[in-house]
């Protein structure tokens, strides 16, 4: 499988001043198949921005976006997206969202709906299908979404803080549910997120951002969510004395980039 | 001028925007709501019935001469003779008939050509640099005045009449529908291409149903100027018609007979107008949620 890659990417957008708000400055991240990239950063950052470019909805001012041998000329169905606000259809039902994308590659109605049922199932929205998607809940719309990107199996999903809007309890069997199909399916995974511990616990690299312009600021290779998906249990691997002291280090990162 | 087509998508669009805290809003906000809602409703029927009294008191007093304000009696005395026994060789319900045909006939050309338009403009900036400006030109121009050249173009056969209320209906329909395509969430077309929809797919699956909201508000806002320019179309030797019974009437002086059919036409607008709010409610049930 291919390496999904952004390389030495700016981009710059229209400020309503008149000038340019340089959103992203030359940024590189690499997500390879079967690696977990963690964006990690404050709002506005470009976290967002550089998720766009992986997902080919836009193009870099300088600098390349390619997929393998391939430069990323658009979006398409090997690189799935959770958005940040959902992004369902709500003229659909809950399932017909999930079965979106099998929809649109021709799949007969049963064996999609099928298949929907499962994703389904997986985030623990089981009961839900036939649910208009205006009758849910925030954090079960964001499962929805993660559903419908999980069931068109993309090689590599992007993810736009995708356990933003859950509550703590579900927040952290989401995560386990996020690390387990990671390790089952060996799909390469770009998620952004706000929680430090978090992104400590899921990344395989974690990359550390920082505003005005838009920078990569620190990397680091991080062991936990594989030690976790191997256990099945976040929380343990949450109270390790090595898990703490990354956090923390991570966070002195963090807060270090948010002083200059 | 005053712009119909402008005035009247901006009471549907504040019409669209009050309806919504119903849906969603905050138990209080629901119930004054309510309230307003029901002290209108009351203040509309009193009036109503207090004009319909001043009619009737007028044309009893004696103070105006029945040629120019029949009783309410008189009028209902028609409208049952008229129902009956019809007026210049038709029954009421074949004047109806007869301009409902051509108003849904011109309703249904309409929406088959606005819609594919509509969709042209909103997402191709080449296709809306030929179509917007015939549209822009033609739409502000009361249709009376172009009905000469329709009928030096068409002749004085149904077609002109049909075309008429056609080109009328076919303005706000299209335009209504760009701007529904140019309303519809970038990030739901992103979701769909990122799922691997084509150009068509998105067109097709998300593009046209998030649109349909506002393409519905086209239509019912067409259907009103198509109906209002009714009586224009049927003045082109019609010899049916709620237009042409009322037009035929006024020149026998016959004024029951022409309040008679102002009601009529009045009736159906609003009959038309509630059938539409209902359509729209049923297909668009997502509206006013996000
Ligand atoms: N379409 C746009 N036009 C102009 N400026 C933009 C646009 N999109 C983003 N920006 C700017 O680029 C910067 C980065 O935005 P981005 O959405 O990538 O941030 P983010 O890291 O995702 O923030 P958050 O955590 O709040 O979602 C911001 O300063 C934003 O104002
Ligand atoms: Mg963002």
């Amino acid at each position: 499988m291919a390496i999904l890659s952004v390389e030495n990417a700016t981009v710059l957008f229209d400020a309503p001043d008149g000038g340019t708000v340089s959103a992203l400055d030359r940024v590189s991240v690499r997500v390879e198949p079967g690696s977990f990239v963690v964006a990690l950063g404050s709002s506005g950052c470009g976290k967002t921005t550089l998720l766009n470019l992986m997902a080919g909805f836009l193009a870099p001012t300088s600098g390349r976006v390619t997929h393998g041998d391939h430069p990323v000329l658009g979006p398409g169905a090997e690189r799935g997206v959770v958005f940040q606000n959902d992004a369902l259809l709500p003229w659909l039902n809950v399932i017909d969202n999930v079965a979106f994308g099998l929809r649109l590659r021709g799949m007969p109605r049963k064996e999609r709906r099928e298949r929907a049922r499962a994703m389904l199932d997986l985030v623990g929205l089981a009961g839900f299908a036939d649910h208009q998607v205006w009758q849910i809940s925030g954090g079960m719309r964001q499962r929805v979404g993660l559903a419908r990107a999980l069931a068109a199996d993309p090689e590599f999903l992007l993810m736009d803080e995708p356990l933003g809007a859950l509550d703590a309890m579900t927040r952290e069997q989401m995560q386990e549910l996020l690390l387990d199909l990671w390790a089952r399916t060996g799909k390469g995974i770009f998620l952004i997120t706000h929680g430090i511990e978090e992104a400590v616990l899921l990344a395989t690299r974690l990359v550390i951002m920082s505003p005005r312009p838009g920078r990569v600021t620190a990397e680091l290779d991080l062991e936990f969510g594989r030690e976790a998906a191997a256990e099945t249990s976040a929380r343990r691997v949450k109270s390790d004395a090595a898990f703490v002291s990354a956090r923390e280090q991570v966070r002195d990162l963090v807060f270090a980039n948010a002083q200059v | 001028m005053p712009d119909i087509f402008a005035i009247l998508w901006a009471a549907a669009a504040a019409e669209r925007r009050a309806e919504q805290p119903a849906g969603q809003g905050q138990a209080s906000t629901r119930r004054r709501t309510g309230v307003r809602r029901r002290v209108f409703g009351t203040t509309a029927i009193v009036t109503t019935v207090v004009l319909f009294a001043l009619w009737w008191a007028i044309s009893h007093a004696g103070l105006v001469p029945p040629l120019f304000l029949p009783s309410p009696e008189a009028v209902a005395t028609q409208a049952i003779r008229v129902a009956a026994d019809g007026y210049v060789d038709a029954t009421l319900a074949q004047h109806l008939l007869a301009s409902l045909g051509r108003v849904f006939a011109a309703l249904l050309a309409a929406v088959l050509t606005a819609v594919p338009a509509g969709l042209a403009i909103g997402l191709n900036p080449f296709a809306r640099g030929i179509l917007e400006p015939p549209i822009e030109f033609y739409r502000p121009i009361p249709p009376l005045a172009y009905l000469p050249l329709v009928v030096i173009w068409f002749g004085i056969g149904e077609i002109s009449k049909v075309l008429l209320i056609y080109l009328a209906v076919f303005a706000p329909v299209a335009l209504a529908t760009a701007a529904g395509v140019r309303s519809v969430d970038r990030e739901r077309i992103n979701a769909a291409r990122s799922l691997g929809a084509s150009r068509g797919q998105v067109v097709r699956l998300v593009v046209l149903p998030g649109a349909l909201p506002e393409i519905l508000t086209g239509i019912r806002i067409g259907l009103g100027v198509g109906w209002s320019t009714l009586v224009a179309a049927e003045l082109v030797a019609a010899t049916r018609g709620l237009g042409f019974m009322v037009q035929s009437a006024a020149q026998f002086l016959a004024t029951d007979v022409v309040v008679l059919g102002i009601l009529v036409i009045a009736a159906v607008a609003l009959v038309l107008d509630v059938l539409l709010r209902l359509i729209q409610r049923a297909c668009v049930p997502w509206q006013g949620h996000r």
